[in-house]
C-alpha cells in the first residue's frame, strides 16, 4: 500500500505546483490589465464628456428655453455635488424611484419643456453620433468623485425597488437560462481574459459600481450604468431592458446598495 | 466646431509637462457603416503647440492615432504663468485651437 499512497501524494503535489502555477499566471494577466488601466487613466478621454456635460447643464435648451441649473437630483434643486452617491432615490414630487438618467428625463421634461420621447430618444452615443445624456452623466457622476455612495432603502417605495432588483438579479431566464448570478453571482469568473465582479460580495460590488460610468477605449465612448445594464441584459439575450425602466432602476438600487460606502471613482476608464 | 480640448501644463524640475485631450473621430477611413458604405477618413493631420509665439511641439498625424487622442511631451524654456496654445488641423481643414496657463 505505501508505494500506492507515495504516488498519490506525488500526483496530488503535482496537481497543487499546477493549480500554482495557473493561480500565478492568473495573477500577472490580472496585474497586466491593471497596469494597462493605470497607464490609460492619466490622459482619461472621459474629461472631454465632463467638460461637454459641464455646459450642457448649464446651456438654456428646449421649448422653454431653461437650463437643468435648477434641476433636484436628489440633495436639493441645483445641487450637483455628491448627487451621484443618493442615486437611485425615491422622489416626492413624481412618486418614483428614479435614477440620474430617469431624474435627467424628469428634468428635461419640467425645466426644458421637452417631450419625455424627445428626453429619452438617444440615450446612448456612438460613432459620429454625441448625445447629451452620457455627456451630463459624466460631468454629474464626476461632481462625486472621492465621496462615499450612500443610497437610501428607508422609503417604502425604495424598499420594494431594492427587492425588485434583488429579484431581476438571480432570476434566470431567456434562451441560455442566464441571470445576473450567472456571471456576477460567485468568485473567480471570468470573461476572456476580464476577472468578473461578484456583485453580490460587497467589496467586488464597492469596486465595479463606483467606476461606473465609465470611458470605454474598445468603443470610444463614456457609458452609463444604463447602458452597462442594457449591455449586460443583450449578452444574457434577454429581452431588451428599456431605458430608465422601473426594472433598470431597480436593479441599479440593488447594485448601488450592495456598494454602499464604496468611494465613487467615476468615470473610470476601462478596456 | 469641434469640442474643446483639455490641457494641462505643469512644471515639473526644469521642464514644463503638456498634457493634451482632444475630441475627434479620427476616422480611418478602413471602416463600413452597417450599410456597407466606407466611413470616409477624417483624421488630424497637423498638431502645433507654441509658447510665446515660438513653436515648441509640431507634429504630423496619421489615421493610425485612436479616437479622442490622449497627447503628453515636456519641453524646456517656460516658466509658470506663460500660455501653451494647442492647435490641430485635420484633412477636412476644420482647425481648434486652445490655450492653457503653465502652473507652477
Amino acid at each position: 500500500m505505501r508505494p500506492k499512497r507515495i504516488a498519490a501524494a506525488a500526483l496530488a503535489a503535482g496537481i497543487l505546483s499546477a493549480g500554482l502555477a495557473l493561480a500565478q499566471d492568473k495573477d500577472s494577466t490580472s496585474r497586466q490589465i491593471e497596469r494597462y488601466r493605470e497607464a490609460l487613466a492619466d490622459g482619461n478621454p472621459a474629461e472631454l464628456w465632463e467638460a461637454r456635460g459641464e455646459s450642457l447643464w448649464k446651456e438654456k435648451r428646449g421649448p422653454k428655453a431653461a437650463s437643468l441649473e435648477r434641476c433636484d437630483l436628489g440633495l436639493g434643486p441645483g445641487v450637483v455635488k455628491g448627487a451621484y452617491t443618493v442615486l437611485p432615490k425615491y422622489f416626492a414630487d413624481t412618486g418614483k424611484v428614479e435614477d440620474l438618467e430617469s431624474r435627467l428625463v424628469t428634468c428635461m421634461v419640467a425645466l426644458q419643456g421637452f417631450t419625455p420621447e424627445q428626453a429619452k430618444k438617444d440615450p446612448f452615443g456612438g460613432p459620429g453620433k454625441k448625445v447629451p445624456m452620457d455627456a451630463l452623466v459624466a460631468y454629474i457622476a464626476s461632481e462625486s468623485r472621492g465621496m462615499p455612495m450612500h443610497v437610501s432603502i428607508a422609503n417604502p417605495k425604495e424598499r420594494e425597488a431594492y427587492e425588485l432588483g434583488r429579484q431581476i438579479f438571480f432570476y434566470r431566464g431567456g434562451p441560455h437560462d442566464f441571470a445576473c448570478a450567472s456571471c456576477h453571482g460567485a468568485e473567480g469568473k471570468r470573461i476572456r481574459l476580464q476577472d468578473l465582479p461578484n456583485l453580490t460580495n460587497p467589496a467586488d460590488a464597492r469596486r465595479a459600481y463606483t467606476t461606473w460610468p465609465a470611458y470605454r477605449v474598445s468603443q470610444g465612448e463614456v457609458r452609463s450604468m444604463q447602458w452597462r445594464l442594457n449591455d449586460c441584459f443583450r449578452q444574457q439575450r434577454f429581452p431588451e431592458l428599456e431605458f430608465t425602466s422601473p426594472a433598470s432602476i431597480a436593479l441599479s438600487l440593488y447594485l448601488a446598495r450592495t456598494a454602499e460606502g464604496g468611494v465613487m471613482d467615476a468615470p473610470a476608464i476601462k478596456r | 466646431m469641434a469640442d474643446p480640448m483639455k490641457i494641462r501644463a505643469t512644471v515639473v524640475g526644469d521642464k514644463v509637462e503638456v498634457k493634451v485631450l482632444m475630441a475627434h473621430e479620427m476616422e480611418t477611413g478602413q471602416r463600413k457603416d452597417s450599410k456597407g458604405a466606407i466611413v470616409p477618413a477624417w483624421f488630424i493631420q497637423n498638431v502645433t503647440a507654441t509658447v510665446n509665439g515660438k513653436t515648441v511641439l509640431s507634429a504630423e498625424w496619421g489615421p493610425a492615432v485612436a479616437k479622442n487622442p490622449f497627447l503628453s511631451f515636456r519641453f524646456a524654456g517656460a516658466k509658470a504663468g506663460d500660455k501653451v496654445v494647442i492647435t490641430w488641423t485635420d484633412n477636412h481643414g476644420d482647425k481648434r485651437s486652445d490655450e492653457a496657463t503653465i502652473a507652477a
